[in-house]
C-alpha cells in the first residue's frame, strides 16, 4: 500500500544491470528515470538509425523501448526498477 | 497494493470495467464500488494515479490525490496495472475486453464500461525534435515524478497551455536551470485568460504560486521554438518572437502544444466523437449503450472536472439514478472554464511553417514532411508513406499532422496497442465467446 502524502526523504537504493554494467539506482523509480539519471541519452535507434530518447514519458510514443530481463519492447517509462533487473538499451527493436 | 501475477488466459468478471486510473477513473471506480458494483480498473501504469497523480511507491503526492487513491483502495475495486486493453467486443450481456497484462492475456468481461482514457500531448514537428533531449512538457513532468533528476540541466520549456507553469515550477524546484518559458499564445490572449480567472480565484492563486517558483526565469508570450540543434543529442534551440530570432544553449527542451483526448478505445467500441472527443450525455453516457466516458477523453478540462465526471459516472452506472444537482452544477462551471482555456492556447498558424521537407513527422517510421505534404488525407499518408504505421499507431504524429494539414484522423483497428502475438493467439482471445480471432484479424488486414 503506498504511503500516500508522506515524504520519506532519502530513498533506498537497489542494484540493476544496464547493458551488463552493474549500477545502483534509487528504489522504485522508473527504468526511464534511472537511465536518465545515469546519463544514458540514446535508447534504441530509429528505423533509419537515428538516436532516440523518451518523448512522452507516459507510454504513448514507444521511443523508450528497452529489453528488460529478456523481454523485448518494454516501455522504460512505465516500469519501476526492481533489484537484479537487467536492462538492455542498445537492442534495436525495429 | 501488491502486484498480481496473471496466469495466461485468466478471465476476470466484473459489473463495471474502468479503463484508466487517473482522477476520472479513480473517482468512477470508487463511487461505483462503494455502491456495491464489482469494479475492475485497467491502467498502463504500475500504480493508480494516471499522469497528473503519477507518483513513486511510498512517494509524496498532493493531498487530494492521496485522499482519492486511498478511497479507491478501500472501495473494493480491483486494480490491474501495467496493462492495456488491446481489443474489445460487445457481447449479448456486456463486453469482452482483451487485456495485455505484462504480456499475459486476460479477458475482462463486464456489463458496463467507463472510459477514463485521459489525454496525451499534442506535438507539432519542427527540425530537430527527434533529438535525444527533446521531450514533452508532460513527458518531463512524468519523468520527474518517476524519479528523474534534472539538477543542473539547462531547460527551455516551449509550447502552449497552462501545463507549462506547473512543469516550469517543479523543474526549477528540482534544481534545473529553466532558461526560458516560451508560450506561443499572444500576450493579449494570455492576459484575457488570466483576467477571466477572477471567477476561479483558487486557479489564479495556483498560477501565481507556480510562477513564483521560477521567477528568475523569463516567461515570454508570443514566443516559440523553431528548431532544435545538436549532434546525437540536443545542444541548442532557435527561438523567435516573430520579430527577433535567437539561440539558447540547452540540455533539455520541453515541447508540447496542449492535450489530445485518447479516444482510440472509444472509437473501437463504436462511440461517436466530435472534434476528437467522445460525445457524452448528462449522465456521461456515450452513443453506445453501457459505455460511459469521463475526463479528458470527453474534452480537455483538467483533473477537477474529471473527478466530478467520474463521481457522476460511478454513481449512476448500472442504476436508474440521476446525478446529484451539486455535481452537475460543478461540472458546468468547470466546463466553461475549460472552454476559455482551449480558445486561449490554440496553436498559432506560424507553427504550420516550421517543418522543412527533411523534418521527420512520424518518429516511428522516420517519415519526412516531404513524403506526406502532398497527401490528401491521413489514410493516403499511411498507405503511401507509412506515416502513423509504427509502434505508437499514429498517436504521436497524427494529431500534429491533423494540425498541419487539417486531416481527420483515420479509423482504428485492433489490436489498438502493440501486443505480443502470444496475447492475440491466446485461448481467451480466440474463445467462442469472443468475436475476435487471430485468423479473422489477419484476414481483415489484407482486405
Amino acid at each position: 500500500m503506498p504511503q500516500t502524502g508522506v515524504r520519506t526523504g532519502v530513498r533506498s537504493e537497489l542494484n540493476i544491470l544496464v547493458d551488463d554494467r552493474p549500477v545502483r539506482v534509487a528504489a522504485g523509480i522508473s527504468v526511464a528515470s534511472a537511465l536518465f539519471n545515469l546519463g544514458v541519452t540514446s535508447y534504441a535507434q530509429s528505423v533509419t538509425g537515428e538516436p532516440r530518447a523518451p518523448l512522452c514519458g507516459m507510454g504513448v510514443c514507444f521511443e523508450c523501448r528497452v529489453t528488460i530481463d529478456s523481454r523485448p519492447h518494454q516501455r522504460a517509462c512505465l516500469i519501476p526498477v526492481v533489484e537484479g533487473m537487467h536492462v538492455i538499451t542498445a537492442s534495436n527493436p525495429g | 497494493m501488491t502486484p498480481h501475477a496473471y496466469a495466461d488466459d485468466e478471465i476476470v468478471a466484473a459489473d463495471v470495467a474502468v479503463i484508466g486510473a487517473g482522477p476520472g477513473g479513480i473517482a468512477s471506480a470508487a463511487c461505483a464500488a462503494e455502491r456495491g458494483q464489482r469494479v475492475v480498473v485497467i491502467d498502463r501504469g504500475s500504480l493508480p494515479g494516471g499522469q497528473i497523480w503519477r507518483h513513486l511507491r511510498d512517494g509524496a503526492i498532493p493531498r487530494v490525490a492521496a485522499q482519492w487513491i486511498s478511497r479507491f483502495e478501500r472501495s473494493g475495486a480491483r486494480f490491474i496495472g501495467t496493462a492495456s486493453v488491446v481489443d474489445a467486443h460487445g457481447e449479448t450481456r456486456g463486453f469482452d475486453l482483451l487485456v495485455d497484462a505484462s504480456g499475459h492475456a486476460v479477458s475482462v468481461r463486464a456489463r458496463d464500461i467507463i472510459l477514463a482514457t485521459g489525454a496525451r500531448e499534442l506535438f507539432i514537428p519542427f527540425e530537430g525534435w527527434t533529438l535525444p533531449g527533446v521531450m514533452g512538457i508532460g513527458g518531463a513532468q512524468a519523468l520527474l515524478k518517476s524519479g528523474a533528476s534534472f539538477t543542473g540541466k539547462r531547460v527551455v520549456i516551449a509550447g502552449s497551455g497552462p501545463l507549462m507553469l506547473p512543469v516550469a515550477a517543479s523543474l526549477a524546484r528540482s534544481g534545473a536551470r529553466v532558461v526560458l518559458v516560451a508560450e506561443q499564445a499572444s500576450r493579449v490572449a494570455v492576459a484575457r485568460f488570466a483576467a477571466a480567472l477572477w471567477r476561479s480565484p483558487s486557479m489564479l492563486a495556483q498560477a501565481a504560486k507556480y510562477r513564483a517558483r521560477f521567477l528568475s526565469s523569463p516567461y515570454s508570450t508570443g514566443t516559440w521554438v523553431t528548431a532544435a540543434h545538436g549532434f546525437g543529442r540536443l545542444e541548442s534551440v532557435t527561438v523567435t518572437d516573430g520579430k527577433r530570432t535567437w539561440r539558447e544553449v540547452v540540455d533539455v527542451l520541453c515541447t508540447g502544444y496542449g492535450l489530445i483526448p485518447n479516444v482510440e478505445l472509444a472509437q473501437l467500441l463504436g462511440c461517436e466523437t466530435r472534434d476528437g472527443a467522445v460525445i457524452v450525455d448528462e449522465r456521461q453516457r456515450t452513443s453506445i449503450a453501457s459505455v460511459l466516458a469521463v475526463g479528458e477523453a470527453t474534452g480537455i478540462g483538467g483533473a477537477p472536472l474529471a473527478l466530478v465526471e467520474g463521481e457522476i459516472a460511478g454513481s449512476t452506472v448500472g442504476v436508474q439514478t440521476s446525478p446529484s444537482s451539486s455535481l452537475t452544477r460543478r461540472r458546468s462551471v468547470l466546463k466553461s472554464a475549460a472552454r476559455s482555456m482551449l480558445d486561449t492556447f490554440t496553436p498559432r498558424a506560424e507553427l504550420r511553417a516550421l517543418p522543412t521537407i527533411d523534418t521527420i513527422v512520424c518518429r516511428c517510421e522516420d517519415v519526412k514532411y516531404g513524403a506526406v505534404q502532398h497527401a490528401i488525407c491521413a489514410r493516403q499518408a499511411k498507405l503511401y508513406a507509412r506515416a502513423g504505421m509504427g509502434s505508437c499507431q499514429g498517436r504521436t504524429c497524427m494529431p500534429g499532422l491533423d494540425f498541419l494539414f487539417a486531416w481527420q484522423a483515420d479509423s482504428v483497428r485492433p489490436p489498438i496497442e502493440p501486443t505480443p502475438v502470444s496475447v492475440l493467439a491466446s485461448d481467451i482471445a480466440n474463445s467462442a465467446s469472443s468475436a475476435y480471432s487471430i485468423n479473422s484479424s489477419v484476414g481483415e488486414a489484407y482486405q
